[in-house]
């Protein structure tokens, strides 16, 4: 026997360094704040691209009733369990309110009747998440344009923040979206779900559908709608729950 | 670069796989929906095909939570589906935008069509079966035959060029809720989301097994000679049996 290794083992063993050494390297990069803002490049460079070749007002696709998923999977909170949530659950949402302020001339304080009152549109859409499964939905709400005309939306706005009821490690939930999405036409926000009222799994009494986003930006439990002139005075400050707990994209169209 | 690009694509994939291990077919596919492909603790499931690959596919590594693919495998080596998807995005553009370029220079010289169109004289049964035998019994072209790509060359790398490259761009598109409201006819070529999901994945795959075979032709074939020739163009004749 010989100590000196074959040819085909030399090869084989020389792959197998320089895969390891590629992960490690990877690993580093992930780790390091400089790692982190190169690899955001493609965030910005994805952002701006599908703004370029999508119209500000192209529609998602929407399905027929045939094609609705049997079963849509409730995911990520399904009941935020605080006592003032829980008392509004108990008295069907009466006393519930929803807040549209900041950057308004007229701060509203909407209850769920005149909100379901209001004009409203009925989209049957592909709800995509984050991890990769896609589920078919029918939603009715209120669009978000509608809501930010009545309150008069100061031309100095930039983004509009969702605050939610339910919490997560102990941090509230939280999205926000840019005004192009803000006032396309199929960004409601949502009080009715195939057919029916929409439940506590699925976000009751109300839900943000910005349909041309990933999962997470459609905040469930929304209580109050904040105009703002820049998002990094919000909690985290990348925008969401989701972006400032473990480093999801702020623009999730991909 | 390239090459390095294609590993981070592949290995940063499979940890964007591993957040949702299930694969369907249509338009929508989620957990109480009919799977065709799922990975779960030391199992594989392909349709009706149960294939146990306990320590290679569906592992839990010490200290971390279950994965389909091994940590070796993905980039980064942790469950981490926001970084796995920055890296994917990022390499993504530097990957496609070459990529592009190089379709068109190559069909603008003519490099496709010179070196890479199958002749009609190449595709004959004989041909095909005497260069399968020929492959099989890793018998290489010598001498002038050498210089060409030989028939089964030309079909792996056409079907990379023109299957599975523009399959695994137009399919990762797909997936993008916002590029399906931009060009809503990309849910119609590959039938939905769900479907795109999975086409992307097996192109993937087939990308990986034409990376593998390659590497493994260039060293039974010689690599020195070879990656000096891919480089250069300079390729020294290998020596016929008997000459």
């Amino acid at each position: 026997m010989t100590a000196r290794p074959s040819r085909r083992t030399l090869i084989g063993s020389l792959g197998a360094t320089a895969g390891s050494l590629l992960v490690a390297g990877c690993d580093k990069i992930t780790a390091s704040p400089r790692g982190q803002s190169i690899l955001g490049v493609g965030e910005k460079l994805t952002y701006a691209a599908q703004r370029i070749v999508s119209d500000r007002r192209a529609l998602a696709p929407e399905y027929s009733a045939s094609d609705m998923s049997p079963i849509f999977r409730a995911n990520g909170n399904s009941n935020p369990a605080t006592a003032e949530y829980d008392a509004h659950v108990a008295s069907n949402f009466a006393d519930w309110r929803l807040a549209v302020d900041g950057m308004v001339a007229r701060p509203l304080l909407l209850s769920l009747e005149e909100i379901r009152r209001a004009p409203h549109r009925t989209q049957i859409t592909r709800h995509d998440c984050v991890e990769g499964w896609s589920a078919i939905g029918r939603w009715t709400g209120i669009p978000l344009g509608l809501l930010l005309r009545h309150a008069g939306l100061s031309g100095n706005a930039r983004y509009i923040v969702f605050h939610c009821a339910d919490f997560s490690g102990g941090r509230p939930y939280y999205e926000s979206i840019d005004l192009i999405d803000a006032f396309h036409p199929q960004t409601i926000l949502a009080w009715g779900m195939n057919g029916q009222t929409l439940g506590v799994a699925h976000g009751a009494p109300l839900r943000l559908r910005v349909e041309r986003q990933l999962g997470y930006k459609q905040a469930k439990y929304v209580m109050r709608v904040q105009a703002v002139p820049r998002l990094t005075d919000i909690h985290g400050g990348k925008g969401g729950y989701w972006e400032d707990a473990v480093g999801y994209q702020w623009y999730a169209g991909i | 670069m390239n090459a390095l690009s294609v590993f981070i694509m592949l290995m940063s994939g499979l940890m964007i796989f591993n957040a949702h291990p299930h694969l369907y077919w249509g338009q929508f596919g989620a957990n109480p929906d009919h799977s065709w492909l799922d990975i779960t603790p030391g199992r594989v499931r392909i349709g009706p095909l149960h294939i146990p690959t306990p320590g290679i596919l569906g592992v839990t590594p010490p200290h971390g939570r279950f994965v389909a693919f091994p940590p070796w495998a993905t980039i980064p080596s942790h469950y981490d589906l926001a970084g796995s998807r920055k890296w994917h995005f990022l390499f993504a553009w530097l990957l496609v935008v070459p990529g592009v370029c190089f379709w068109m220079w190559g069909f603008a010289f003519r490099h496709f069509r010179a070196d890479l169109a199958p002749r009609v004289r190449e595709l004959g049964p004989r041909h095909l079966w005497h260069d399968i035998k020929a492959h099989a019994r890793l018998r290489f072209p010598t001498g002038e035959a050498a210089l060409r790509y030989n028939i089964l060359q030309k079909m792996a790398y056409c079907s990379v060029i023109f299957v599975l490259l523009p399959g695994i761009i137009l399919t990762g598109l797909t997936m993008s809720p916002g590029m399906d409201a931009a060009w809503p006819w990309l849910l119609d070529v590959f039938g939905g989301r769900a479907s795109a999901r999975s086409i992307h994945f097996i192109c993937a795959m087939g990308i990986a097994f034409f990376i593998l075979v390659h590497l493994v032709m260039v060293v039974l074939a010689g690599p020195f000679n070879e990656i000096r020739s891919m480089v250069t163009g300079r390729y020294r004749l290998p020596k016929g049996d008997g000459e």
